[in-house]
């Protein structure tokens, strides 16, 4: 049996000696998954394993086992590929029975009509580190990382290949079309790589400079794409789940040049190969250098992207949960006077701001998403920072978030809704790809008057579904295809927003500091990261629990309901009763209550009449009808 | 790519290549042929277990008679028959393809520029013995050819209704008809529809679907030994061609595996992209630069040997090729994706390329969803000349046999077989068991959009709407269509759940557009006319209301469209067409969609004190094209605020697993209307047109006693529907007496909510026919009644001051009369030609 740590460090060696065992038995597919299914069951050892995220891939020796942390952000079509073949050995003739599943490239010598070859099905998946991660989940993942990486031996091996690839490319294409373009690339990559490698970094190359588009949904993104092949389970994953890609790193230099290599007069007498157009080529091909393939082993659905919680084993996560339920109300009372600090002193928005952060759609009963909550905070400052300061303190609390500033050009020229370029035959993403339970800000401050263009129309539409209906209308040119989605929307505005939203709180500072700036930052300053982190873990667990309503707590809000009405049957409507059994909801999850009480009604009836007082006055003021 | 050539399109090709009439090749048959052809009817017949045991014992006399005059069967008589091409050495045929056993076998045929070459296969079979089959398969020739043609002689569907066969007399062979056809029409090509291979001989499509490549120009051969037999005078383009569609394999894309590799499947998708026509070449044609001496190299697997030595001359590399001699065929890529309703949700949609050949080639557009019946392929990446390794992955296509539009039928006629779906057998047991129950209508009704809380009659108005009536063609009589479609108009406050509604059924039927008034201009919701940057072609994008042909538009805040738009929607909710002139584009769109609108009051609350017409601002000519005009409205009451509260808060606490319940509901409803739709066409019987009959007369009674009208005939066409699309819900052909009364009760309700007059408290139609209910018509009558006594009163005076006119009618009258009124009375006056208002001055005439 394989040693210790070869099964990290040389996992198509421990397959391989599977496979000769098998005696080409099918059955060594199964062992194969079993075996690294245990492996990775042993304590700690999804943190010996290195990361793509946090580790250059210059770094990660190839052919090893590295995990991924990802979205999945396209799936490309499934492939048919040799599983099992056959290769004859020139000189000797001698023929030897070889598997090509997690690998890309064939030994030489491959007989292609020997009888013993077994074609297997394997899908593509195009990945991207999930979008919005913010700093800390990011930093926190990488120390949680117990990897060794060793640069000084992995490192120059790969340098080297990278080197030859290049050579490789300018000796034997001197006329290529393309040349000068990749020439131009790959040596502004190298140096890129070099020079922010000891700086920690991930290897990205910037989409401006690189004529090769990651496809990251959202702008400024970096980090390492990746392909990941799928062998088994293939159904079982979805389009934006987000993962945790256990797979064998393969950067084999001969993908890319064996897609590059391009004879233009074979591709006359080959016409399928002229077939793909060069854009498909590049966006289902691209240079393992820059792309690198994951073949997957295993693959960890993550429900939340919160490192500061165990994500190992449910027991743990359980246990986790419990201990710190104990603490939930204490730390509530805590993160609410930090919020309050942060929304000027006003106590009421912090609230709202908090059981919005912890909102999540938990079920959907037709169209209709269950437990959403969009806040449109009104009565922002216009044109100052305010909504930035705020999204930054938001970055050091959610593990993902992204803040849009509804700017008129933003509407009218960024793409928000992903569209299905034919051409490339993939999904061109957009900022509104998220993974689930990213905070997306909306800063409608910075909305002037003006005129929208049809794309721009297309853009409001589509974030007015999202709040509406919790699902994004996919563009597929000839007809539209709906993905639900489960993400948290915060619009910040002057007046009442022109979007959609559950939950209008008219903004009412306290305090008026002279720098706005310095205050938020100084208020942000004050906090010490231990009590930021258990914000955080307050924030993920809060998401989680599970919630009832009794039987009689049902009663006494249906009473309670029915008399509201008698009272005044205009202005309680079904809808102010969705509304205020969400904020009952998330009031109750926010104590750490799981089940709805008394008292945990009448509050949210409490807080909910608070926050109409505010917003009545405004709404006559602004006469924006609704 | 080592074998580009190994499709099926070149079996085509080669038949086209060569468009020698078939009969001055048949005329030359070598006598091989002809013993071959002895042998298999003589031999073969009684040897033959598989087939089905019916009539094939004792070949007729029919038979024995075709397969005695081969002389007339289509044979080459230039062919080679020693060729070494002939079997294609038996390592060609695994060469480059991922499975051993079937593959690449017809690498040879295509690559054999007769015609004929076929027919080679099969002579030299049945001389060496009779259980000879092709390799790597259980065809044997002799036989396969036999049972196809016993097929096409015999095949009777008298159950078919597939409009391809419109005009044939079912009770005779199908396809023999169809030959005739062709003999008559000259297009060579014959359609076979596998499922009917599969009810005659199942043996027979196991074969064609597992061996589709050596299978099908068997039954090439068969067709055109049996036409020409029968017509032998005919000329045809070239050797007609067997088509073979709807196999049965795989419908999905999803579902393609490598098991599926070299057979035949059927899939459906949409084009999503074309490439442009590849010239593939056939055939090099190389002349010696010396002394002009030319040769022909065929395409060997997408590579061409060129010959180093001049046979003629002996000059080495002296051949240079010569492209406009060469021989070239169509051919053309085309880009297939997964049609939406085949996906699971949360995936995207796969694509897959499809190679279209010859007269395939250009046959359908991007946008055309398509069932193509083709030859599922996979070849491995071309191998690096310089690199000894080659990636593992095969390049799978499809080269296709059969296209067929699903949509095509969509702009003429009927189109039942876009909307068929296949239901397997359990699925239509439970969904008949359903229908047998007495409560079925209920159950359906609460079933849908169960978030939303009460509002029976509404949902049932809905239900109705997505059953719709029968369609009913008078158009040889000169009226046209009847609609079908039932149109229902939701008005009511602000926050009642209607755009909720809206949505629900915008996901529930497969072909539903959303569209609000607020954003949709006129040609968003007809069609317009675009001009394609690249090909400067006109190209016609439809619409919501064309897209949803068949389906249900679902307009939201319809009282925000503006009135240009909403005038498209006079013609589309009565004639159910689209009538569009734009950029020299004259056409009428078929737009059979049912319409669910909804409104809002103008003054945000609905006013009970107002007619519903004034409520919504609608023009009545509009508002009488709905079937049900319903209001949704707050109903401020005490019973319902409780269950409005229970009902709610169960939605936040129910468990997943009761909301899984939901949604196999959901998924069932589905299917019931789906069916219902396609099968189920009630017809009215005798009692229930009495019923109507009934109903209707009592509708106008109702008015006639206050002086009014009630009913228009719109409104008994209303009741039909209404009534035909209940038998619908119940799976009954029949309309009964139980469909009328609650077609009429639903009616009744519908008319109770919107066509109440509010002064009176009567019911009244005209409110939604005239746009005025009939006590205000009356009480308009009698203002200018009175205004024009009090002119005559006057005596002779030709002209008058309007103000003062004005003021002497208020002085005179008891009810208080507005500007409006009077105005109106004027209005009404000059119509009878009385008097003329010009400016501030009124002239009697």
């Amino acid at each position: 049996m394989p040693s210790s740590n070869d099964w990290i460090n040389n996992p198509l060696g421990v397959v391989e000696e599977m496979f000769v065992q098998s005696n080409s038995n099918p059955e060594w597919e199964a062992k194969v998954l079993e075996y690294f299914k245990g492996k990775l069951k042993e304590k700690q050892a999804y943190s010996w394993i290195p990361s793509l995220n946090d580790v250059p891939l210059h770094y990660l020796k190839p052919n090893s086992l590295v995990k991924f942390r990802c979205l999945v952000q396209d799936m490309f079509d499934p492939e048919f590929y040799m599983g099992v073949y056959e290769t004859i050995d020139p000189s000797t003739k001698a023929k030897v029975l070889r598997f090509g599943k997690y690998k890309d490239v064939t030994e030489c010598g491959v007989d292609l009509n020997s009888r013993n070859t077994v074609t297997a099905e394997r899908q593509t998946f195009y990945c991207v580190p999930i979008p919005g991660e913010t700093l800390w989940a990011k930093e926190t993942y990488a120390r949680s990382s117990q990897a060794r990486v060793v640069p000084s031996t992995s490192y120059i091996p790969s340098r080297q290949k990278r080197s030859y690839e290049e050579d490789d490319e300018m000796d034997t294409q001197p006329q290529k079309q393309r040349e000068p373009h990749t020439e131009l690339h790959a040596n502004g990559d190298s140096k890129r790589q070099e020079t922010e490698a000891p700086s920690g970094q991930t290897t990205s190359p910037s989409n401006a400079s690189s004529p090769l588009d990651l496809n990251f949904p959202l702008p400024g993104e970096r980090g390492p794409a990746c392909l990941v092949k799928v062998y088994e389970d293939l159904d079982s994953f979805k389009l934006n789940d987000m993962l945790e890609v256990y797979g064998i790193l393969s950067v084999n230099p001969l993908l890319s040049v064996l897609c590059e290599e391009k004879d233009p007069s074979a591709s006359l007498l080959d016409p399928t190969e002229s077939m793909e157009t060069p854009e498909e080529q590049r966006a289902h091909d691209p240079p393992a250098s820059l792309v690198p393939r994951l073949h997957m082993l295993h693959a960890r659905p993550l429900q939340h992207n919160n490192p500061l919680l165990p994500s190992d084993r449910a027991e743990d996560q359980h246990a986790f949960v419990s201990s710190f339920m104990v603490e939930m109300a204490s730390v509530r009372a805590e993160f609410l006077a930090y919020l309050t600090h942060i929304l000027l002193g006003d106590g009421l928005a912090a609230e709202y701001l908090l059981l919005h952060l912890i909102s999540s759609v938990y079920a959907r009963r037709d169209v209709l998403p269950l437990g959403k909550f969009t806040l449109n905070l009104s009565g922002c400052p216009p044109n100052s920072s305010f909504t930035e300061s705020l999204h930054q303190v938001i970055q050091e609390l959610v593990p993902c978030t992204y803040r849009l500033s509804m700017t008129l050009h933003n509407m009218n020229s960024l793409r928000l809704v992903p569209r299905k370029d034919y051409v490339a035959n993939r999904l061109v993403s957009g900022a509104l790809q998220l993974a689930r339970n990213t905070s997306l800000v909306l800063d409608e401050t910075r909305l002037e008057q003006g005129q929208l263009d049809a794309s721009g129309v297309q853009n409001i539409t589509a974030l007015g579904n999202l709040i509406s209906w919790q699902k994004v209308d996919y563009d597929f040119n000839y007809h539209q295809m709906e993905f639900p989605c489960n993400i948290n929307v915060f619009v910040t505005s002057e007046g009442r927003s022109l979007l959609p939203s559950d939950c209008q709180v008219p903004l009412q500072p306290q305090v008026t500091p002279p720098n706005l700036e310095e205050y938020l930052s100084t208020v942000h300053k004050a906090q010490l990261t231990s009590q930021i982190n258990k914000f955080r873990v307050y924030l993920s667990v809060a998401q989680t629990l599970d919630y009832s309503i009794s039987d009689e707590v049902t009663k006494a809000v249906e009473d309670d309901f029915v008399d509201m009405r008698k009272d005044d049957p205009q202005s309680v409507s079904a809808e102010d009763l969705h509304r205020m059994l969400v904020v009952a909801r998330l009031l109750s999850l926010s104590l750490g209550q799981t089940s709805l009480s008394r008292e945990g009604w009448m509050r949210a009836k409490h807080i909910d009449m608070l926050r109409r007082t505010r917003s009545q006055p405004q709404t006559t003021v602004n006469g924006n009808e609704p | 790519m080592s074998s580009p050539t190994s499709t099926p399109g070149g079996r085509k090709r080669n038949r086209n290549d060569i468009p020698a009439t078939p009969g001055s090749i048949g005329s030359t048959s070598p006598p091989s042929q002809r013993r071959r052809g002895q042998d298999s009817s003589n031999a073969d017949l009684p040897a033959m277990p598989t087939s089905p045991a019916t009539d094939i014992a004792s070949p007729t006399v029919h038979d024995t008679s075709l397969f005695s005059s081969p002389r007339r069967s289509v044979l080459p008589s230039e062919v080679d028959m020693s060729s070494p091409l002939m079997y294609g050495t038996p390592s060609s045929r695994v060469e480059g393809t991922p499975r051993s056993g079937a593959n690449e076998t017809v690498l040879f045929r295509e690559e054999c520029t007769s015609t004929v070459f076929d027919l080679q296969t099969v002579a030299s079979e049945p001389s060496v013995g009779q259980k000879l089959v092709i390799w790597g398969t259980d065809v044997n020739v002799g036989t396969c050819k036999e049972k196809f043609q016993r097929f096409l002689q015999r095949f009777i569907d008298p159950t078919s209704n597939e409009d391809e066969n419109a005009g044939l007399d079912l009770n005779e062979p199908l396809y023999m008809q169809k030959l005739e056809e062709i003999s008559v029409v000259g297009e060579p090509v014959l359609n076979v529809n596998c499922g009917h291979v599969q009810s005659f001989d199942a043996d027979l499509y196991r074969q064609l679907i597992c061996y589709p490549q050596e299978v099908i120009p068997t039954f090439d051969m068969a067709v055109n030994e049996l036409f020409f037999e029968r017509f032998p005078d005919s000329i045809l383009e070239h050797q007609i061609q067997v088509r073979p569609y709807n196999a049965l394999k795989t419908r999905n894309m999803r579902s393609l595996n490598p098991e599926d590799i070299d057979q035949m499947i059927t899939i459906s998708g949409m084009v999503i992209r074309t490439s442009q026509l590849i010239p593939e070449m056939q055939e090099a044609f190389f002349q010696c630069q010396v002394c002009a001496f030319s040769t022909r190299v065929e395409v060997d697997r997408g590579r061409i040997a060129e010959p180093a030595v001049c046979r003629h001359c002996n000059t080495t590399h002296s051949l240079a090729l010569i492209h406009n001699r060469s021989a070239f065929s169509d051919k053309q890529m085309i880009k297939v994706q997964e049609s939406p309703d085949d996906m699971p949700a949360g995936q995207t949609p796969h694509t897959t390329v499809v190679y279209a050949h010859n007269d395939l080639v250009d046959k359908v557009q991007p946008g055309d969803r398509i069932n193509i019946t083709g030859i599922y392929r996979a070849v491995p990446m071309r191998e690096n000349p310089r690199q000894s390794n080659v990636k593992s992955v095969y390049k799978t296509h499809i080269d296709a046999i059969h296209f067929r539009k699903t949509d095509e039928k969509r702009l003429h006629g009927l189109d039942e077989e876009a909307d068929q779906k296949l239901f397997t057998e359990e699925r239509v047991k439970t969904l008949k068991e359903l229908a047998a129950k007495p409560d079925v209508y209920e159950r359906l009704s609460s079933a849908l959009a169960p978030s939303i809380y009460e509002h029976e009659d509404i949902k049932k108005g809905i239900l109705l709407q997505l059953f719709g009536g029968t369609r009913k063609d008078f158009s040889q009589t000169g009226r046209g269509n009847f609609r079908a479609e039932v149109n229902i108009l939701l008005c009511g406050d602000p926050g009642t759940s209607k755009s909720q509604l809206l949505q629900y059924v915008f996901n529930l039927v497969p072909r539903g557009q959303y569209t609000s008034g607020k954003g949709s201009s006129a040609v968003g919701l007809t069609a317009y006319v675009m001009k394609d940057p690249e090909t400067k072609q006109l190209v016609l994008q439809t619409g919501a209301l064309v897209l949803s042909d068949n389906g249900i538009c679902c307009i939201d805040e319809f009282d925000k469209m503006s009135e240009s738009t909403r005038s498209v929607l006079h013609e589309v909710m009565e004639q159910q067409t689209l009538s569009i002139a734009k950029a020299g584009i004259i056409c009428q769109l078929n737009a059979r969609t049912s319409v669910l609108a909804a409104a809002n009051p103008v003054e945000s609350q609905w006013n009970p004190k107002k007619t519903t017409i004034e409520n919504i601002q609608l023009p009545h000519t509009l508002l009488s094209r709905f079937d049900l005009i319903f209001l949704m409205l707050d109903p401020q009451d005490e019973a319902y605020d409780r269950r409005l509260a229970h009902h709610l808060v169960s939605l936040y606490y129910q468990s997943e697993e009761q909301i899984e319940e939901e949604l196999l509901d959901m998924a069932v409803l589905k299917d019931y209307i789906a069916y219902a739709r396609t099968y189920i066409n009630p017809r009215l019987n005798e009692e229930a047109s009495q019923a109507l009959i009934e109903a209707y007369v009592d509708m106008r009674k109702i008015g006639s006693g206050r002086g009014m009208v009630s009913a228009y005939p719109r409104q008994l066409e209303s009741l039909i529907r209404l009534a035909e699309a209940h038998a619908k819900v119940r799976f009954s052909d029949k309309v009964e007496t139980i469909d009328v009364e609650e077609a009429k009760r639903l009616h009744r309700e519908a008319l109770k909510q919107s066509a109440t007059d509010p002064r009176t408290g009567f019911v009244d139609i005209s409110i939604l026919t005239t746009g005025m209910s009939a006590t205000a018509r009356k009480r308009k009558e009698e203002v200018a009644q009175a205004l024009k006594k009090m002119i005559q009163s006057k005596g002779k005076t030709p002209a008058m001051k309007y103000q003062q006119l004005f003021d002497d009618l208020r002085g005179q009258s008891e009810a208080a009369i507005t500007k409006d009124m009077f105005e109106e009375a004027l209005r009404a006056l000059a119509d009878e030609d009385y008097l003329t208002v010009t400016g501030k001055t009124v002239r009697l005439l």
